[in-house]
C-alpha cells in the first residue's frame, strides 16, 4: 500500500520534471529521472524533517552530490512543502532560487551547494560526525553519480568513511547510495573509465554494501532498514537504475544526460510516464485537470 | 617576548581556546607535528580529527561539521591546503561555511624542503574567492588575537602562518582588528606596507633608511583581505610611494591588492617585492637575500624605486 502510494508520488515528480526541464530550456532529465525513485522513498517514506523549520537541528539530510539532477530534489521538495510547485518552472531563471545546481544558501531544504563533482560525500562526512558529536539521532543521505566516482576525492572520503569517528561517533547515521544509470555525459560510465568492480572495491574499503534496483521503492525501503539496523560504519548501497527511466525514448542513451525535452518532447514524455496509449491521451485529459494544465502550458511554449 | 613561530603560537593558542569553545575542532592532514594542532589532539581527542594524506576530504568533512555547528580548523601546509581550491571554492567559500583554513608553512622562509613544500601562490588563490578572508598575522601576540577573532568570526577565514620563527613587531597593547591595520612607525618619503615574515625586515630596512635620510612608514597589514584602505590612503596620500614586502609571489598577493586598491582610487607608484618564481632549496636567510626580502634588499628596492 505504501508502495504504491510513493510510486504515485514518484509518478508525479517525473511529470514535473519533464515540465520544468522543457521550461528551462536547458538541464538534465536522464540522471532526475534515474534518480526520483530513491528520493520519493527518502522524502515520503523515511525522512525526519519539517518544510516549516527546514533548519531543525535534529532533521535527517540529504545530500545530492550528483548535483545535476537537482529537478529531482527540487519536485520533491515542492511537494514536500519547502516551496510552492508552480516555482518549479522558474529554474534556472535569472533570479530564482532553483539555481542550474545546488544551492543551499538560495533555497530551504537544500543541504550542500554540490554539483562540482565528487564533494558531497566528504561534506556527508562532516554532516554525519557532526550530528554525531552533538549526540543527535539525525542521518544523512548522501547520493553519488556512477561516473562521479571517477573523482578522486570521493575515494578520500570513500576511505575515511568506515574509519571516522571511531570509535565513540562512528558514522553508522550515514547511507550513500550510489544511482548507478551507467551513463556519464560523454558515453558510457564503463566505455569513459569503467569503475568496476564497484562493490568490491566499496567492500574493500571497509563498507557494507547492499545490492538494490534503484527503480524498486520496495528494495530502495529495505535497504534503508538494513543501514539503519548496522551498527559502527555507514552502508554503500549500489542501485541499478536507467538513465532517463520512464520515457522510452531517453532511457539508456546518453544524448539524453544533459538536454533538455523540446516542449512536444516533453509532452509525449509525460504521456509515457503517466502509462497513457497515444490514442487515448485526449480522452485522458478530460479526466486529469492537473496534468491538462501542465500539457496546455508546454503547448503554449511550443508555440513561442 | 622570544622570537616564535606563529604555527607554534597557533597551537597554544588553540590549547587555551578548546577549554573556553567545545565547538572548536582540528582537522589534519597527517601534517598535525608540523601544523602544531598536535597537542590539541592530545588534550582534546574526541575533537581532533586526522583525515590522512587527503586534503579535499578534509576541507569537505570541515564544511560538514561547520554546517553541524561545529567550528573546525582544517589544517596543513599552504600549498597543499589551497591547492585543493575547487573544494575550497565551492564546498567553503560558497557555502559560506564556518571553516577556518591553516596554512602553514607559507612562504620560501621555509628553507631546506624547497618548491614542492612552500605556498607562494595561496594569497593569490583565495583572494579572487568571495566570502573568504584572509588573515597573515606577524608575531606571537598578533597570531593568538586572530586566532581568538577567528572564533568568533562568523564564515569562513584562511590563516595564514609561518614555520619560521617570528620576532615580536607589535607593541604589548596591541588589540587585531579585522580589516584593520597597524601602523607601526610613522615616516613621509615612503610607505612601506609589510605581511608576515617579512614585516620585521621592513622594520630594519626602515632602519637603514634613517641613515640614509629617507623616513620610511611601516605598516603591518595582517588581513590581506579585507584591506584597511582607509589607512592605506592616508599613508599613500602622505608619502606618494607604497613598497611592498611579502614571502608569496608578486602576482596577485598582498602587493597585488594594494596595487588594484590605489589604482581605483588614488593612483600611486607601487614597488611590490616578494617571490619570482616557484622557489628552491636553500637556507631562509640566503632565499631572503635572493629575492630581496631581507633587510639589505628591502632598502636597496626603495633606495632605487625613489632614485635616491
Amino acid at each position: 500500500m505504501a508502495e504504491v502510494r510513493l510510486e504515485s508520488i514518484a509518478r508525479e515528480c517525473r511529470v514535473q520534471i519533464l515540465r520544468m526541464l522543457a521550461h528551462a530550456g536547458s538541464g538534465h532529465p536522464g540522471g532526475s529521472l534515474s534518480v526520483i525513485d530513491i528520493l520519493v522513498t527518502l522524502f515520503f517514506g523515511r525522512l525526519r524533517h519539517d518544510p516549516r523549520r527546514p533548519d531543525w537541528a535534529d532533521r535527517d539530510r540529504v545530500v545530492l552530490s550528483k548535483g545535476h539532477a537537482v529537478p529531482a530534489l527540487y519536485t520533491v521538495l515542492a511537494k514536500a512543502g519547502y516551496f510552492p510547485e508552480k516555482s518549479l518552472i522558474t529554474l534556472r531563471k535569472l533570479g530564482s532560487p532553483l539555481q542550474g545546481h545546488p544551492d543551499r544558501t538560495a533555497l530551504p531544504g537544500i543541504e550542500a551547494a554540490t554539483g562540482s563533482l565528487g564533494q558531497g560525500l566528504s561534506i556527508s562526512l562532516g554532516l554525519a560526525l557532526g550530528l554525531k558529536l552533538a549526540g543527535s539521532a539525525a542521518r544523512v543521505y548522501c547520493i553519488l553519480g556512477d561516473g562521479e566516482i571517477q573523482e578522486g576525492q570521493v575515494w578520500e572520503a570513500a576511505m575515511s568513511a568506515p574509519k571516522l569517528g571511531q570509535p565513540d561517533h562512528a558514522l553508522d547515521n550515514l547511507v550513500v547510495f550510489l544511482d548507478g544509470n551507467q551513463i556519464q555525459l560523454d558515453n558510457f560510465v564503463k566505455k569513459v573509465l569503467d569503475i568496476e568492480p564497484v562493490i568490491t572495491k566499496w567492500q574493500a574499503f571497509g563498507w557494507p554494501v547492499i545490492e538494490i534496483d534503484g527503480h524498486d521503492i520496495g528494495q530502495i525501503a529495505k535497504a534503508l532498514d538494513q543501514a539503519e539496523a548496522t551498527r559502527g560504519k555507514p552502508t554503500f548501497v549500489v542501485a541499478h537504475t536507467v538513465k532517463g527511466k520512464g520515457v522510452s525514448f531517453m532511457e539508456n542513451d546518453p544524448e539524453w544526460h544533459g538536454k533538455a525535452p523540446k516542449p512536444a518532447e516533453a509532452i509525449a514524455a509525460i504521456r509515457e510516464v503517466l502509462g497513457v496509449a497515444a490514442g487515448a491521451w485526449e480522452d485522458y485529459l478530460k479526466t486529469d485537470a492537473a496534468t491538462r494544465a501542465i500539457v496546455d502550458e508546454l503547448s503554449l511554449l511550443e508555440k513561442k | 617576548m622570544p622570537a616564535k613561530a606563529s604555527r607554534a603560537a597557533f597551537g597554544e593558542a588553540l590549547l587555551d581556546l578548546g577549554a573556553r569553545d567545545e565547538r572548536i575542532v582540528t582537522l589534519d592532514a597527517d601534517l598535525s607535528k608540523s601544523t602544531m594542532t598536535v597537542n590539541f589532539a592530545k588534550k582534546y581527542p574526541g575533537r581532533a580529527f586526522n583525515l590522512g594524506i587527503a586534503e579535499s576530504n578534509m576541507l569537505g568533512v570541515g564544511a560538514g561539521l561547520a554546517l553541524t555547528g561545529r567550528i573546525p580548523f582544517a589544517c596543513s601546509f599552504a600549498c597543499f591546503v589551497v591547492g585543493r581550491f575547487e573544494t575550497i571554492r565551492i564546498s567553503v567559500a560558497y557555502t559560506n561555511a564556518n571553516v577556518k583554513i591553516v596554512g602553514t608553512h607559507s612562504g620560501i622562509a621555509i628553507g631546506e624542503d624547497g618548491y614542492s613544500q612552500m605556498g607562494v601562490e595561496d594569497v593569490a588563490c583565495i583572494r579572487a574567492l568571495p566570502n573568504i578572508g584572509i588573515i597573515q598575522p606577524a608575531d606571537e601576540l598578533e597570531t593568538k588575537q586572530v586566532i581568538a577573532y577567528a572564533v568568533e568570526h562568523a564564515g569562513p577565514l584562511y590563516l595564514r602562518l609561518t614555520r619560521q620563527n617570528l620576532e615580536p613587531v607589535c607593541p604589548p597593547d596591541y588589540r587585531f582588528r579585522y580589516g584593520r591595520w597597524l601602523l607601526l612607525r610613522p615616516g613621509h618619503h615612503v610607505t612601506l606596507v609589510g605581511s608576515g615574515g617579512p614585516l620585521f625586515n621592513c622594520l630594519e630596512a626602515a632602519k637603514l633608511l634613517e641613515a640614509d635620510g629617507i623616513s620610511a612608514e611601516v605598516i603591518n597589514a595582517a588581513c590581506i583581505k579585507p584591506l584597511d584602505e582607509e589607512l592605506l590612503l592616508r599613508s599613500a596620500g602622505k608619502t606618494g610611494h607604497v613598497v611592498t614586502a611579502e614571502d608569496h609571489s608578486i602576482a596577485g598577493g598582498l602587493g597585488g591588492a594594494v596595487a588594484e586598491a590605489l589604482g581605483e582610487v588614488l593612483p600611486t607608484p607601487v614597488k611590490r617585492l616578494g617571490v619570482q618564481g616557484f622557489g628552491e632549496s636553500g637556507d631562509a636567510k640566503g632565499l631572503y637575500a635572493k629575492h630581496g626580502l631581507d633587510p639589505a634588499g628591502i632598502a636597496a628596492s626603495v633606495r632605487k624605486f625613489l632614485n635616491r
